[in-house]
């Protein structure tokens, strides 16, 4: 009886501890988004969607700079990393089947693994140091080698999981293997490929690391590709660092927005793959 | 030739399985292209981090990682705080992010109906799509006060008698790191570990209470230990995650080359000093110092995200 009232007992109390871990995680999101939707939004206005930084001791100013600055290099990080990615998936789900393509797959593991103020080192080789100057095709550069090895997940994922009696039937009509592949098989992953692409882009938009010393910062407008830029998340570490309430604010409004625009891209891509079989991170 | 259909010349059967065969070789050759160039990029980016750091490996050698001196410039260059800030850090989140993961995990996994325990997932796996700059923002504005105010005192009132537990606080520390990187690989932990338990067979749960152990026991004396090895493979992926993650350590540690036995005290980690020096690095020596933390840095994670990889792998193909 007593042992039976100790096991219960036990079985009570352990059960409620694991739900209480279940709630205290969900309850730090609750805390996180609470206190910066507060923060941020009261922090937000207009001016910072569409003014420059302003000096240190004046109010107001915005980032626009930085926003433009997020969006290029961003851009050059997808025209970097999602054509290698994309191909070397289809590569690895249509032809893949040797010893070669476990090379790949390994190196693409190791890629992944790779801890992002590492990749940032390897642009500064790659484009800082032969240019001799920091520059927007830096800071694409190196989101561009991150954005790699998930676009080639997503797209191996997703091609694998098209059924083989569509390929089976496009071959009987007598498409050649290539054909079948670019205009039935991709075709019908599409859906999965850019939903993946977006939790891809949304990953990278964050990242501040491998921007410290490729993009640098800049306080002003970046014209052209070749010259140093503002980003949005180094513009968050450099204004939440400094000494100034101003640039707190201006720290939060950034976050807010970079963190709105993260979940909502989120979101949206995983309802549209479906939820649970959105493995778009390691 | 003679068994094949009549109605095809051979010529024009010819051209077209050349045809066939072209379109093929093609997008084969096209695909295995980007394909090596991933297999070039990797092997490129440890040929950098190597041969970007011939100066101190001939220098220093071994005393690199030794050495606890360190002065840019006089050149002097000891790398043990950083190593060891890098660990105490990434062991402290584990200390406190596994048992809150696995618990949650367990939650999840085994007594939350079907639906709410998709939403809670989803819920958690977004916390994992948080930027860590802003990990980095919170972690100054709301998780610093919060310690400074709060936790730590009481801490110091009851465990104080700690040595990890002793010295002025000033709000940024190896604490102040540690926990910010717990909320921050929790969501791995769970989203992987609660994957594995769901995977474990359901008729192994029937049979440990069909011999009348309670629901706790059967979970955690059968279900735990056969998913296991999936378990230990997300610490491992979390902690990989821990070892190399820059900002949010950065702008909580207090950026002190020490190495202090409170837990309290201000420290330093490899990734945060390369973000906070390499742009300003102050020479040739210098720079490459930072890109030898790199190489370690690179280094450290292969090897833990090899044995996570597989860990999770023998898991998968065979159960226990």
């Amino acid at each position: 009886m007593t042992l039976s009232f100790r096991r219960r007992a036990v079985n009570a109390v352990m059960l409620t501890l694991t739900g209480v871990c279940t709630f205290l995680v969900a309850g730090v999101l609750l805390v996180i988004l609470g206190y910066l939707a507060w923060n941020g939004a009261t922090s937000l206005s207009l001016d910072f969607f569409t003014k420059l930084p302003v000096p240190v001791g004046e109010t107001g100013g915005g980032m626009a700079n930085a926003i433009l600055g997020s969006a290029k290099v961003l851009l050059l990080a997808m025209l970097i990393g999602v054509p290698i990615g994309f191909f070397a998936g289809v590569y690895l789900a249509e032809f893949g089947d040797s010893a070669y393509s476990g090379v790949i797959r390994y190196a693409t593991d190791l890629l992944n693994g790779v801890p992002s103020i590492v990749i940032g080192i390897f642009a500064y080789a790659l484009v800082v140091q032969p240019m001799k100057h920091f520059s927007t095709l830096a800071g694409g550069v190196a989101l561009g080698i991150m954005m790699i090895p998930i676009s080639l997940r997503t797209t191996e994922e997703f091609l694998r999981a098209v059924p083989v009696s569509l390929r089976e039937g496009a071959m009987a009509l007598g498409a050649s293997r290539s054909r079948t592949i670019f205009t039935v098989v991709i075709p019908a992953a599409k859906n999965g490929i850019l939903s993946g692409l977006m939790l891809n882009l949304a990953r990278v938009a964050g990242e501040t690391a491998p921007l410290l010393f490729t993009a640098l910062g800049n306080p002003f407008w970046s014209s052209g590709w070749l010259q140093p830029t503002a980003t949005l998340p180094s513009m968050i570490y450099n204004y939440a660092i400094a000494p100034y309430d101003d640039w707190h604010r201006q720290a939060w409004a950034a976050g807010f927005v970079l963190l709105v625009l993260v979940l909502t891209v989120n979101v949206a891509a995983r309802f549209a793959i479906g939820r649970g079989s959105a493995r778009g991170r390691s | 030739m003679a068994t094949q259909p009549a109605t095809l010349s051979p010529s024009s059967e010819r051209s077209f399985l050349q045809r066939i065969r072209s379109g093929d070789a093609v997008a084969h050759t096209l695909t295995g292209m980007a394909a090596s160039t991933i297999l070039a990029v990797t092997i490129l980016l440890a040929y950098h981090l190597w041969s970007g750091s011939s100066l101190p490996r001939s220098a220093f050698g071994w005393s690199f990682v030794t050495g606890s001196d360190w002065d840019p410039v006089a050149e002097k260059f000891g790398a043990l705080p950083f190593i060891f800030g890098t660990l105490t850090t990434s062991l402290l989140s584990l200390l406190i992010a596994v048992p809150v993961g696995l618990g949650a995990a367990i939650f999840l996994a085994e007594l939350a109906p079907r639906g709410a325990s998709d939403a809670l997932t989803f819920m958690i796996e977004l916390l994992a799509a948080v930027p860590s700059v802003i990990y980095g923002l919170l972690g100054i504005f709301l998780l610093v006060p919060f310690l400074q105010s709060t936790l730590v005192p009481v801490l110091v009132s009851t465990l104080g008698f700690l040595p990890i537990f002793q010295g002025q606080f000033f709000g940024v520390s190896v604490f102040s790191a540690g926990i910010i990187l717990a909320i921050m690989i929790v969501p791995f932990i769970i989203s992987v570990s609660r994957e594995v338990l769901l995977a474990v067979p359901q008729d192994q749960r029937e049979a440990a209470l069909a011999l009348g152990s309670t629901k706790w026991e059967s979970t955690w004396k059968i279900v735990v230990p056969y998913a296991m090895r999936g378990i230990m493979g997300s610490v491992f992926l979390a902690l990989a995650r821990a070892l190399g993650e820059t900002m949010a350590v950065t702008m909580v540690i207090g950026n002190k080359p020490q190495i202090a036995t409170s837990l309290l005290a201000p420290g330093y980690s490899i990734a945060a000093v390369i973000a906070n020096e390499f742009a300003e690095a102050t020479g040739n020596m210098h720079q490459q110092v930072l890109i030898e933390l790199g190489l370690v840095l690179f280094a450290l994670t292969v090897l833990i995200n090899g044995a996570a990889r597989l860990l999770i792998l023998s898991t998968k193909a065979g159960g226990k």
